[in-house]
């Protein structure tokens, strides 16, 4: 009976942890998130959403604690291209991912500094980046012309307009409506730019992951096997007591 | 006479173990305190926790030690050094990870560690001092637990410890001084930072293992308590030996061995698969640095501080022209002090559940089932039904004690046992 | 690491294992830590071996990351990265100026002249090691007269092999009396000759040490 209620009170406490409806990542608004899986084994993803960070958002977003040549390494990169395609900014293939951009000039122009992007898909999560990158729209009554659905009123311009095309929002209806031959990319080109750019700022989040996950299956297993050990060994001992 | 290897082996190891005993008490103390100390062979499940909390604590401080080589307790710096240990430091990751799911399963095994007392009345005399020396513990675990969160200064970091240490204000006539004398600053800044990494990482430390020093000494002094409750030197036989006693070695040693790996195994299940533990081990929030301008939009304190931080908020009104904020700092200072009472408050004429009536079973249910409910609604935001079940709990919760001289004293009892069961 | 800690571990075992086998005497009916039977007791005693060789496997496993958190990290080693020289504006008889550092030593940078080259060739007996037989001071392609893969160019590490004082370069004094300049370090008069080869009866023991590197072109050299 007590063992009964003991295990009831375990299973009840981890229940209302992982039920607690409380969420840190939900959006501002609700907008509903499309699903958003990463897949850290994907380098050519990686790769891709490295050269298209440094392209387009590098400019404005450091990644100030992550270095070019760890990230280099991990992504498959040889160094020697690295330096070449994504380093613009004259500096040595160890240094941190910084920016040149002025944050005093950049809350100027955008009423906020841009922030440094390396943990924030940690933050908030992959799956909140990924829809908010997809999800800004042309806004005439916002200072640069765009708004999003995921953050409202953001003080951040839609700097892959050019890519994406014209993207207008019905509110009546709560839709997004993409104006079709108006952006240098399809939709199915945008969104796979889009995912490879959130999976590659989830591999920033924690540069670790994999490796992680691969040594605990080993620590578990031998956990298992020394477990086993003492097992019998106590199992063995207690023999003795009656 | 020829002796063999290992024999001449076994020989010069007694030789150099007599030489120690001529100048050490070594041989003496390992009997005193493992061969020769007589646990009650009864153990149970729940008498693995204070093992267990020394073994996390040793954790902790190795960890902790290793984490300090490279982190830097600046407002500059300390966020940035946090990363550096966790990307540019071979096996940082590890480290920091083994310390920050260490916190927690620190308090996991603490509470279970003390909710056995509870259970066994093993605080109950001649233990009344070892209880309070736990007490102290606990307080001590939660003051350190405190001012290491801050460490990392991430913005969770910053505001949790802004509202707590903003709790002082509360206090009437010398609240407002309190505050800033322990800050150093007039708002919570890098001085704080600066002293609690000192708090953390030297002086708590040190009272700790002082602590569980004491704890280890008096434990030893007057025997362990068994989930029978009764007391197993009472029954000794003609060596002076208890009868329901077995040496800790290495009957218990091997016992806690298999215990340690096991909860090794879960430990590491959390370290390298869940150390994020969805947002309640390390916060969310906590991934962006300190920021005094931008509050988070929920500030929660971690999880092992969430029902004393639910019985603060349930506290809603004022009393005695003293505002709602100082009942609620009372009620949450008089939350984590009132278990220290329990040897006075526990009238029963037995120590353990197994012989006590319905009345302490039943309020010690009611007591784990309102501290649970007050932990999670301490995660959430405090909005009205939730205050109102708070109030309801932390009721419950102080009932458990006030109570306890009541119940135990009036409700119908199983005589104890002569002898351990299993 | 290797095998100590394994045999420290295994002697420390032994005791224990004594210790667990033989405590008959103090208890009475109770356990007394061997079991009655032959079997048992050899079961008993493989059990612990076994479970101590697992363990002690555990342990360095789980030492392995606190002694690798010690190794160099990222960021040193980003410090450590090889540093490129510029080489185009340097005169023969001149050291490269500013003085460039790498791993946090100066490097040292000397044009030589014909003059010079030929000297080094021949005025040898004033030096302690003259052939750079010690290994440890210059990689393979700098065992010559003139210690380095260029005859043109000196690279050495500004450091005085005595007691790391950073040496002056010198080039006109009546150094080595052939009148060909080299180093003087200013805190014990150490002297080097223009392929940093110490010279005898100076407290510093070696030539200065030559790092490795390499000519990406004729005018930039690559150190480290």
């Amino acid at each position: 009976m007590r063992k009964l209620a003991k295990v009831f009170f375990s299973l009840a406490m981890v229940g209302l942890f992982i039920g607690a409806p409380f969420s840190w990542s939900a959006a501002k608004n609700d907008w509903p998130m499309e699903a958003f899986e990463p897949d850290l084994t994907n380098l050519p993803s990686l790769q891709n959403g490295f050269k298209v960070y440094a392209n387009h958002c590098l400019g404005c977003h450091s990644l100030q604690y992550q270095r070019y040549g760890r990230t280099a390494d991990d992504l498959g990169i040889p160094r020697e291209l690295a330096l070449e395609s994504v380093v613009f900014t004259g500096q040595k293939i160890g240094e941190l991912i910084t920016t040149s951009m002025d944050p005093e000039q950049a809350k100027a122009w955008f009423g906020a500094a841009p922030p440094d992007l390396t943990l924030e898909a940690r933050l908030r999560s992959p799956e909140w980046i990924y829809n908010y990158m997809k999800t800004f729209y042309v806004d005439e009554d916002r200072p640069l012309g765009a708004n999003n659905g995921v953050y409202p009123n953001v003080g951040m311009p839609n700097v892959l307009l050019h890519l994406q095309g014209v993207q207008r929002y019905d509110a009546e209806t709560g839709q997004l409506f993409l104006e079709p031959g108006t952006g240098s990319l399809s939709a199915e080109e945008f969104d796979q730019v889009i995912y490879d750019l959130t999976n590659f700022l989830y591999y920033v989040g924690e540069p670790n992951r994999l490796e992680r996950q691969r040594l605990g299956i080993y620590v578990l297993l031998f956990l298992v096997i020394l477990g086993t050990f003492t097992y019998l060994l106590n199992r063995e001992f207690w023999k003795d007591v009656h | 006479m020829q002796q063999t290897n290992s024999e001449s082996k076994q020989g010069s190891l007694a030789n150099a173990m007599s030489w120690l005993d001529a100048r050490f008490p070594a041989t003496e103390t390992f009997e005193y305190h493992m061969s020769k100390y007589y646990a009650p062979k009864n153990f149970n499940f729940f008498y693995y926790f204070g093992w267990l909390a020394t073994f996390v604590l040793v954790n902790q401080l190795v960890t902790g030690i290793w984490l300090t080589m490279n982190y830097v307790p600046s407002g500059d710096a300390a966020f940035a050094s946090v990363e550096y240990i966790m990307r540019d430091v071979e096996f940082g990751w590890l480290i920091r990870y083994l310390h920050s799911t260490g916190a927690s399963a620190f308090f996991v095994v603490v509470f279970l560690h003390m909710y056995r007392a509870l259970m066994y009345g093993s605080y109950r005399g001649p233990r009344e001092l070892l209880w309070l020396i736990g007490m102290a513990i606990f307080i001590a675990l939660m003051a350190e637990g405190f001012f290491g969160y801050l460490l990392p200064w991430g913005n969770m970091s910053y505001w949790g410890a802004q509202v707590i240490v903003s709790l002082a204000g509360a206090i009437p006539y010398v609240g407002a001084d309190l505050m800033e004398w322990v800050r150093g600053d007039f708002l919570m800044s890098e001085v704080a930072l600066n002293r609690f990494f000192a708090l953390h990482v030297v002086a708590l430390p040190i009272v700790l293992l002082g602590l569980v020093f004491v704890h280890f000494v008096a434990l030893h002094h007057v025997g362990s308590n068994n989930p029978d409750g009764i007391e197993i030197k009472k029954n000794k036989d003609e060596n002076g030996v208890p009868v329901d006693g077995i040496p800790f070695h290495p009957y218990y040693t091997v016992h806690d061995i298999h215990a340690t790996v096991v909860f090794l195994f879960l430990f590491c299940a959390v370290v390298f698969f869940a150390p994020e533990m969805g947002g309640y081990f390390i916060e969310k929030p906590n991934f962006e640095v300190a920021n005094p301008l931008k509050t988070p939009e929920h500030i929660a304190p971690v999880w092992y501080y969430t029902p004393y931080y639910a019985m603060l908020r349930a506290a809603t009104f004022p009393l005695f022209g003293l505002d709602a904020k100082f009942w609620g700092l009372v009620t949450m200072a008089a939350a984590v002090i009132i278990p220290a009472a329990l040897p006075w408050l526990d009238r029963s004429p037995v120590k353990s559940m197994r012989y006590k009536g319905i009345l302490s079973k039943a309020a010690l249910g009611i007591f784990v089932v309102s501290f649970i409910i007050l932990g999670v609604l301490g995660v959430l935001p405090a909005e009205k039904e939730y205050t109102i079940l708070a109030q309801i709990c932390t009721m419950l919760y102080f009932a458990y004690f006030v109570l306890m001289p009541w119940y135990t004293r009036v409700e119908q009892t199983k005589p104890e046992p002569e002898r351990v069961t299993s | 690491m290797g095998l100590k800690p394994k045999v420290f571990k295994s002697q420390v075992l032994k005791t224990v294992e004594q210790t667990a086998l033989s405590t008959g005497d103090a208890v009475h009916d109770a356990p007394t830590g061997d079991s009655s039977n032959s079997d048992g007791s050899s079961r008993r005693y493989f059990l612990i071996q076994a479970t101590s060789v697992v363990g002690a496997a555990g342990a360095v496993g789980a030492a392995w990351p606190f002694v690798s958190y010690w190794s160099p990290s990222e960021k040193a080693k980003a410090l450590g990265a090889p540093v490129k020289i510029d080489l185009s504006k340097l005169a023969p008889g001149e050291m490269l100026s500013p003085i460039v550092a790498w791993r946090g030593k100066p490097v040292f940078v000397v044009r030589r002249d014909a003059d010079t080259l030929a000297s080094l060739e021949t005025d040898t007996e004033m030096l302690a090691d003259p052939d750079s037989a010690v290994a440890e001071q210059q990689p393979d392609f700098a065992v010559n007269a003139w210690r380095s893969e260029r005859k043109e160019y000196g690279i050495f590490l500004g450091v005085c092999t005595h007691l790391g004082c950073s040496p002056k370069y010198v080039v006109t004094d009546n150094f080595v009396e052939t009148g060909q300049g080299g180093f003087f370090c200013p805190c014990h008069g150490s002297r080097f000759d223009m392929a940093g080869r110490v010279v005898k009866g100076v407290p510093a023991p070696s030539n200065l040490e030559v790092p490795p590197y390499r000519f990406e072109s004729d005018t930039v050299v690559l150190i480290g």
